[in-house]
């Protein structure tokens, strides 16, 4: 049932509305308006330094969901990231107490992460094997391998050197929020404008589509594994920095909160579909409750659940759009 | 066209639809529709995509219930609120996507949900299978088992058995929605003898479909839809197929088959031997600048497979393949499209269109190439080659970045046919290209086939309808069981003729190879 009228591909007025009620600027309007909710009843909540915490304990995050965004964009889905960060966060800093080069110890994190997510990625493309099952193997071998070769001990005396998040810009950017931003308009662009950022959407909308045309579903597939264990490994070090030790654990599903900052930022979970600009702007939306709700007195722990409503909510409305599309 | 010839109804109607009227956000489906079919009678409902014939038939089948209006059956007021309410009342319907448990049997295929019951609610299995046996034989079906495993049979024979479901809840009201799309001519035949042992036993039956020689062979009434509206509901002995296409678009359609004889140039594909088991087995054949080949031939038999394979989805096994004369080795679809071979696939949902996608994606995808420097596309490029397709396909869309899955079915076809067009191909493999979609777009469609041969395009046709086959090609070749088994001129090839060949008539095929 189509009422298509031939019209003439220019300015149409409705296309400001759309950009409007985009997921994007839903999410950023929550962002603000959050901002200023909680603001009005603590003014606390407001103060550079708490809004400042809040970005830079949570940046990785973001970061880590960049990739993710790719990942679930593509058609899969990765539920290893969060050992992952946990391993490369403890390889960088065995690195870098044991007096290798700072610069190796950080790069060793990005080299290290790469080659997980590449092998993974070769396994679901070439092998045809589905993305949860080989990530849910991956995620057991690593959080496993951790506890075992670390014994559970924290990494101490880390030198000053390796500090990333320490470094901050004009004496008011910390690093980690810098990364955080530039990485997401990085690969805005890069998925925006380029022909592979295009494969990426071609596979996840339409595996078999995206083949006939000549695009390589397996080779597609490898390359957004492989950035986005690039990205897991900035995330890693970003998480490894913060503090003066590295724990041996990353917080408890720390996947899970990862894939709720895609999903929450109208990436599809069925492929083919959202931005990391969404998913940045999810996981600063995210992070932001979490403090919030310290600020209204309520538990933090209520952030689980929360995240919970955001992902329903978030998912209802999207099967709900697709199903008005299919029955348009 | 005066007034309808209405009240010449055969004898009482079993199913009326009074007058109705439905609309969904933004779009008015139907309005005031009314609608009639009479025991032991086959109406035709008839309408380009999007004229409301699902939207009536999903009403009657009790999917949605009306915005206003009245559904009769048997002369008493119905409330068809649910698909259980229009089950009782004896209506059936059979989707165009058949609706059945691959891994089941025939026999609990057509039991689900009212099996017969012996004691303590257990299933009935003997009396399950007798029934099946009987109702089987009712339709003289003797090539169908109660005991096969649904998966494994064809589409023809998958159709019968939702067509023995139906039957097995007494259903006096059939409606058939596009039954023929998936099919043969020789299940379309046998799909036919059911229909008419049907319609004698005083089943009345709603049958849609876009194709029009179909309506003439079956049909008593052919009620014409468009925009929503009744148009006219006429005797199927007193009109034409050119009445009723100028019914359905409002408009006079020059033909139906718009063929234009263009100068025929240098072989531009050859194909010599080629191997690939199954479906595959010493394939010949020849495709020249400016020609238009049509491949025939029954579901199963291989053409679709032949053109995977000059296509590089599944490699040869051997044989050659050459290309402006030049020998070539085709591994993949990317080293196809760069030797200038485009290919439409047969499921354009599936196969064809990234459907979340905008109308500007998808134009380009299989020429990002062409619009993309150092890996970045550029913008405008991209706008004005999308912009150039949606021109010269006559694609309607609101704009270039409409996403394309929200558009009708014949506008995604184009948008695939479009696509590859974009990169500038010398050979265009076209599989069904008009499957399921309106009469209006498939003249459109075959417009530009003519207009593309004329520019020099060898074109390579597979197709399951003969008139389209018969209608649009230069040469036509007819493959069976993996084989080309015959050749005919254009002048030679008949629907007698090419249709034996396809079933295997020996003294066609011989005198024709």
């Amino acid at each position: 049932m189509t009422a298509l009228t031939l019209a003439g591909a220019g300015a149409d007025p409705r296309r400001r509305l759309k950009v409007l009620a985009s997921q994007e600027a839903l999410l950023a309007i929550a962002v603000i308006g959050l901002a200023i909710a909680v603001g009005l009843y603590n003014p606390r909540f407001l103060a550079v330094r708490n809004l400042s915490d809040v970005l830079l304990g949570n940046a990785y995050i973001a970061v880590a969901a960049v990739g993710m965004s790719m990942v679930i964009v593509s058609g899969n889905i990765d539920i290893s990231v969060g050992a992952l960060i946990g391993v490369l966060a403890t390889i960088s800093g065995t690195l870098a107490v044991n007096g290798a080069p700072i610069v190796v110890a950080w790069l060793a994190a990005l080299v290290a992460g790469v080659a997980v997510m590449a092998l993974q990625g070769v396994i679901i493309a070439y092998l045809r094997i589905p993305a949860i099952v080989v990530t849910l193997g991956m995620l057991s071998i690593l959080k496993g391998g951790l506890i075992s070769v670390t014994g559970g001990k924290w990494i101490t005396d880390l030198p000053d050197s390796f500090h990333l998040a320490d470094i901050e810009f004009f004496g008011m950017l910390p690093f980690p929020v810098f990364l955080m931003i530039l990485v997401t308009i990085l690969a805005a662009l890069w998925m925006r404008y380029s022909a592979s950022g295009r494969a990426i959407y071609a596979v996840g909308g339409n595996a078999e589509a995206a083949r006939l045309c000549g695009i390589s579903q397996p080779r597609t597939v490898v390359m957004v594994f492989a950035l986005h264990g690039l990205f897991a490994g900035a995330a890693a070090l970003l998480y490894a920095t913060q503090l003066r030790v590295i724990q041996s654990t990353v917080p408890p599903n720390l996947e899970l909160t990862i894939i709720t900052a895609s999903v929450v930022g109208g990436v599809s979970i069925l492929g083919g579909v959202g931005t990391v600009v969404g998913s940045t702007l999810a996981a600063v939306l995210i992070a932001e409750i979490a403090s919030a709700l310290v600020f209204i007195d309520v538990s933090p722990y209520w952030i689980r659940a929360v995240q919970g409503v955001l992902i329903l909510v978030t998912v209802i409305a999207d099967i709900l759009r697709r199903r008005r599309m299919a029955g348009a | 066209m005066t007034t309808d010839p209405h009240s010449k109804t055969p004898t009482t109607s079993l199913l009326s639809v009074r007058a109705v009227e439905k609309a969904f956000p933004g779009v008015r489906a139907l309005s005031g529709v009314s609608f009639d079919v009479a025991e032991g009678e086959v109406h035709a409902l008839l309408g380009e995509n999007g004229a409301g014939k699902s939207t009536l038939i999903k009403i009657i089948s009790g999917v949605f219930p009306p915005d206003r209006g009245e559904v009769l059956v048997d002369g008493k007021l119905v409330d068809l609120a649910r698909p259980d309410d229009a089950r009782r009342a004896g209506i059936a319907t059979i989707y165009q996507e058949l609706l059945l448990f691959p891994e089941l049997t025939v026999a609990e295929n057509i039991f689900m949900g009212h099996a017969p019951r012996a004691g303590l609610g257990r299933i009935d299995w003997r009396a399950m299978h007798e029934k099946t046996n009987a109702l089987l034989a009712s339709l003289e079906i003797h090539d169908l088992q109660a005991d096969r495993v649904v998966g494994s049979l064809s589409v023809g024979n998958r159709q019968r058995v939702e067509i023995l479901r139906a039957l097995s809840q007494d259903a006096r009201i059939l409606i058939m929605d596009e039954p023929t799309a998936a099919l043969t001519e020789y299940d379309v035949t046998r799909l036919f003898d059911i229909v008419r042992k049907l319609r004698a036993r005083g089943v009345a039956v709603i049958y849609i479909s876009h194709r029009l020689d179909e309506i003439f062979a079956i049909a008593d009434r052919v009620t014409v839809l468009r925009d929503g509206a009744h148009v006219a509901t006429r005797r199927v002995a007193e009109t034409d197929a050119a009445g009723l296409v100028q019914l359905m678009v409002g408009r006079r359609l020059e033909s139906l088959f718009p063929k234009v004889t263009v100068p025929i140039g240098k072989p531009v594909l050859e194909v010599k031997d080629l191997e690939r088991r199954p479906l595959t087995r010493s394939v010949s054949l020849t495709v020249r600048a400016g020609e238009i080949v049509g491949l025939a031939g029954l579901v199963g038999s291989g053409r679709s497979e032949l053109a995977q394979t000059i296509f590089g989805v599944t490699p040869a096994e051997g044989g050659e393949i050459r290309i402006d004369g030049q020998k070539v080795d085709i591994r993949s679809p990317a080293q196809a499209r760069s030797l200038g071979v485009a290919y439409v696939p047969e499921d354009r949902g599936t196969q064809g269109l990234v459907r979340p996608m905008t109308v500007r994606e998808n134009f380009s995808l299989a020429a990002l190439g062409k619009v993309a420097f150092g890996g970045f596309i550029d913008r405008g490029a991209e706008r004005r080659l999308a912009g150039d397709g949606v021109k010269r396909f006559a694609v309607k869309t609101s704009s270039l970045e409409q996403i394309a899955g929200k558009l009708s079915g014949g506008n995604q076809q184009k948008i695939v046919l479009g696509k590859w067009l974009a990169n500038g191909p010398k050979l265009l493999i076209l599989d069904e290209p008009t499957r399921g979609i309106d009469v209006g777009a498939k003249a459109e469609i075959h417009r530009l086939m003519g207009e593309l041969a004329a520019q020099g395009l060898a074109i390579l046709m597979i197709s399951s309808e003969l008139p389209e086959v018969l209608g649009m090609s230069d040469r036509v070749l007819v493959m069976r069981e993996g084989r080309i088994v015959a050749e005919f001129s254009r002048e030679e090839a008949t629907q007698e003729s090419v249709g034996a060949a396809m079933m295997g008539s020996h003294q066609n095929a011989e005198q024709a190879a």
